[in-house]
């Protein structure tokens, strides 16, 4: 992610019904729109779910994006974040190969980039970090020297900064 | 109907068509659907039986675009379902305002691979508004109203609602349900909200820059049709006198024989029509969405022209070219604002001066004609000349539909509409076939006109069997098959763009005898070979009320639609007929 203010995140809320979600991801592969990220989660009401989206800018046009996902009819509300005016965070659980060797050092890294170790056995440390998305980039690299066993990101999610 | 009565959810089904004020349906049952048939037996609703599923959306499509109102189809699951996947689709494009009921395989049997399932919601997703598999008997009356909410309100278009059989058959207790007359509040839909009155400000902003505007053109699309607008349009174009072009879906919806009136643009458009848009400073669309056959090469589109365009969909307002000034909001009551703020800032006398940009037009339209070359003696007939023939021996409210391919521009082209909901085609998906069922929907829908469908010989044999329907259920339509023996679009760009190396276009000059095909399914079949037996030909068509007619006309396989903007170039690049080629425009 070069770029990161390509990335726009929208935040829809949807009717908590089946197939809602195909609707909204055929939309996406017959307008040749493609999805960076995606999230899908109910709310706190049971009536409605949201799904969060990040799309890339410059590859689709966002204002098509919106008024086509708006017709949708299970589609409720769209907003539209921009990413000055969010504050977003993703979560990655990764399993990385911690030997005797590199152990200590492992458990620093960790430390120093406040991830939470789930949990260890001999060979490996499973964890979880949850940060910006540009941040998880960053802490991906710093363990891919360790040796990546596992590696799952949930997509973003995203609130309207606070003035 | 009283509320709180015990009933099977195929009687609420067929209750619920009856209170959305149904009176036609067009369908073939099948299995999983067999419940809701029981019940049409005692229905008020008229149920016309097609031969294919096809011809049942097409009809409800035709009946749709006569009458105004939604049409009705009901077909049983799976291959009934996926059959009315093309006339979905067609509607869709268009923008006709249809109901779709599918029978599905009981609710439990879902995903099991059944006979006869498929996952006809999945499938329809893309080419409707909107679809509901209904679960619950219950939820049957307020799903229906819901149904023809979405798809009358708003931008048009199609809404399937699939039913599984055990929600609707009496001997399944799931089928149990207590009436009620569902109200907008039992719809429950959260996000939709259809937008009908445009901005005032955006209004006003639109006032001005029409009233400064040295070569204005209202470019008119089916949208105005689709909102009831044509007075409205009438009353704006007369006041701020300016030229309106009406597209292929917006034929009729401004007079043909109007002073002001310059016809159809794009592709196969007339010369003035394509030309006045691209000379033009300032286009005024209403209800129209920039579709490639009238744009030509995007790039090279109307260069000079600022854009106001007005859309009941605001996804349309800029999707294909960037628009000076975008109002949402259904077509005539924007129309009817726009009228209003025009008159605040002086109305007619307020215009600028236009004469000039007139006088161009009239000029255009003195130089570039249409025209055709009338066939020696014993040469097949010209197509043109059949269709002068037709529209010169028939009311001007004759009802017209076509299908795909020459025929359908010579009929757009040669046909003077002066009357709205007189043309009926298939525009958007360009559907081969659609032009004998959508005159039998047109024909059910306004039984007191007279219905001519102009068809191809192509296009015939996709769905001619709907005649046995129209013959069997006394629905008196009319066709002039043009019979070149050709897929005639398709030979034109093979013959221009292919460097005439033709891939199978010919069809056959001798099977099938259309005459005895036509009386096999309970027609007159007429053939006609030379001109001086056309119109008395037609003329013979049109005495006869008491079953369909289909008049065969023998026409001139080499004749090509022009003018023309060839695929993928600029509308400045129009090729107009041999004969008016080097005239200077």
């Amino acid at each position: 992610m070069s770029n990161p203010d390509r990335f726009h995140t929208i935040v829809t809320t949807v009717e908590n019904k089946p197939g809602v979600l195909a609707r909204v991801s055929g939309l996406f592969a017959r307008r040749g729109f493609n999805i960076e990220s995606l999230a899908v989660a109910p709310t706190d009401d049971e009536r409605f779910s949201r799904i969060t989206f990040t799309v890339d800018v410059e590859s689709a046009p966002l204002e098509q994006v919106v008024k086509q996902l708006d017709k949708l009819i299970n589609v409720v509300e769209i907003q539209e974040l921009p990413p000055e005016d969010c504050v977003s965070r993703e979560l990655m659980l990764v399993t990385v190969a911690a030997d005797a060797h590199h152990r200590r050092e492992l458990m620093e890294l960790i430390d120093d980039w406040r991830a939470y170790v789930l949990a260890e056995n001999t060979e490996r440390i499973m964890m979880s970090f949850s940060a910006r998305t540009a941040r998880l980039d960053e802490f991906e690299e710093c363990l891919r020297p360790f040796g990546i066993v596992e590696l799952q990101r949930t997509g973003r999610v995203a609130l309207p900064a606070l003035d | 109907m009283s509320n709180n009565q015990q009933m099977c959810g195929g009687e609420a089904l067929v209750k619920a068509l009856e209170r959305a004020g149904v009176e036609v349906m067009f369908g073939l049952p099948g299995g999983a659907i067999l419940p809701v048939y029981d019940p049409i037996i005692d229905s008020s609703i008229r149920h016309i039986l097609v031969r294919h599923e096809q011809g049942a959306g097409h009809m409800a499509e035709g009946y749709a675009h006569a009458t105004g109102r939604p049409g009705v189809v009901m077909v049983t699951s799976g291959p009934a379902a996926t059959n009315v996947v093309t006339p979905l689709c067609d509607a869709f494009l268009d923008s006709v305002p249809i109901v779709c009921i599918t029978g599905q395989v009981p609710y439990a049997a879902i995903g099991t691979d059944a006979f006869q399932e498929c996952d006809t919601t999945g499938i329809t997703m893309a080419v409707t508004k909107h679809n509901f598999l209904v679960t619950e008997a219950q939820d049957i009356p307020r799903t229906i109203r819901a149904a023809f909410h979405i798809a009358t309100t708003g931008r048009p278009g199609p809404v399937l609602v699939d039913i599984p059989k055990d929600i609707v058959d009496p001997v399944n207790p799931r089928s149990a349900m207590t009436w009620y007359e569902a109200t907008d509040a039992d719809m429950d839909l959260p996000g939709y909200h259809p937008v009908t009155h445009g901005d005032p400000e955006l209004i006003r902003a639109a006032a001005e820059m029409i009233r400064t505007a040295q070569r204005p053109v209202l470019y008119v699309g089916g949208g105005i049709l689709k909102s009831r607008a044509a007075e409205a349009l009438l009353q704006l174009a007369e006041m701020v006198q300016i030229p309106v072009v009406t597209t292929l879906m917006a034929r009729g919806a401004f007079p043909d024989s109007h002073e002001l009136c310059l016809g159809m643009p794009g592709m196969h458009g007339n010369f003035t029509a394509v030309t006045a848009m691209q000379r033009s400073d300032l286009l005024i669309s209403l209800g129209a969405r920039f579709d490639d056959r009238v744009t030509g090469r995007l790039d090279g589109f109307a260069p000079g022209a600022k854009i106001i365009h007005v859309d009941v969909d605001p996804a349309e307002l800029g999707k294909v070219r960037r628009v000076d000034i975008g109002i949402q909001g259904d077509c005539r009551l924007v129309i009817e604002d726009l009228i209003a703020a025009m008159r605040e800032i002086g109305g007619a006398e307020a215009q600028v001066d236009r004469r000039a940009w007139r006088s161009t037009i009239s000029g255009w339209q003195e130089k570039f004609p249409l025209v055709y070359e009338q066939s020696e003696p014993g040469e097949r007939l010209k197509p043109q000349y059949v269709l002068e023939e037709l529209r010169d021996n028939n009311p001007a409210d004759t009802i017209v539909t076509s299908g795909v391919g020459q025929h359908q521009m010579y009929a757009s082209q040669y046909w003077k509409f002066d009357y709205p909901y007189t043309w009926i085609n298939s525009g958007g998906l360009g559907t081969m076939g659609f032009s004998i069922p959508a005159a039998i929907g047109a024909k059910v829908g306004k039984p007191d006109r007279r219905v001519w469908a102009v068809d191809g010989d192509g296009c015939f044999q996709m769905t001619a069997q709907e005649l046995v329907t129209a013959s069997v259920e006394d629905i008196p339509i009319k066709v002039a098959l043009l019979n070149n023996s050709y897929l005639g679009m398709v030979r034109q760009w093979q013959e221009m763009f292919y460097e005439e190396r033709f891939s199978e276009v010919y069809l056959s000059e001798e099977t099938p005898d259309y005459v005895k095909w036509s009386e096999a399914m309970g027609c007159v079949g007429i053939r006609v070979e030379a001109p001086e037996e056309v119109a008395p030909a037609i003329a013979k068509a049109n005495e006869i009320n008491d079953r369909p007619v289909v008049v065969e006309f023998r026409t001139d396989p080499r004749e090509n639609v022009f003018p023309m903007v060839p695929a993928g170039k600029s509308n400045s690049e129009l090729v107009v007929d041999p004969s008016q080629q080097g005239l200077e425009s």
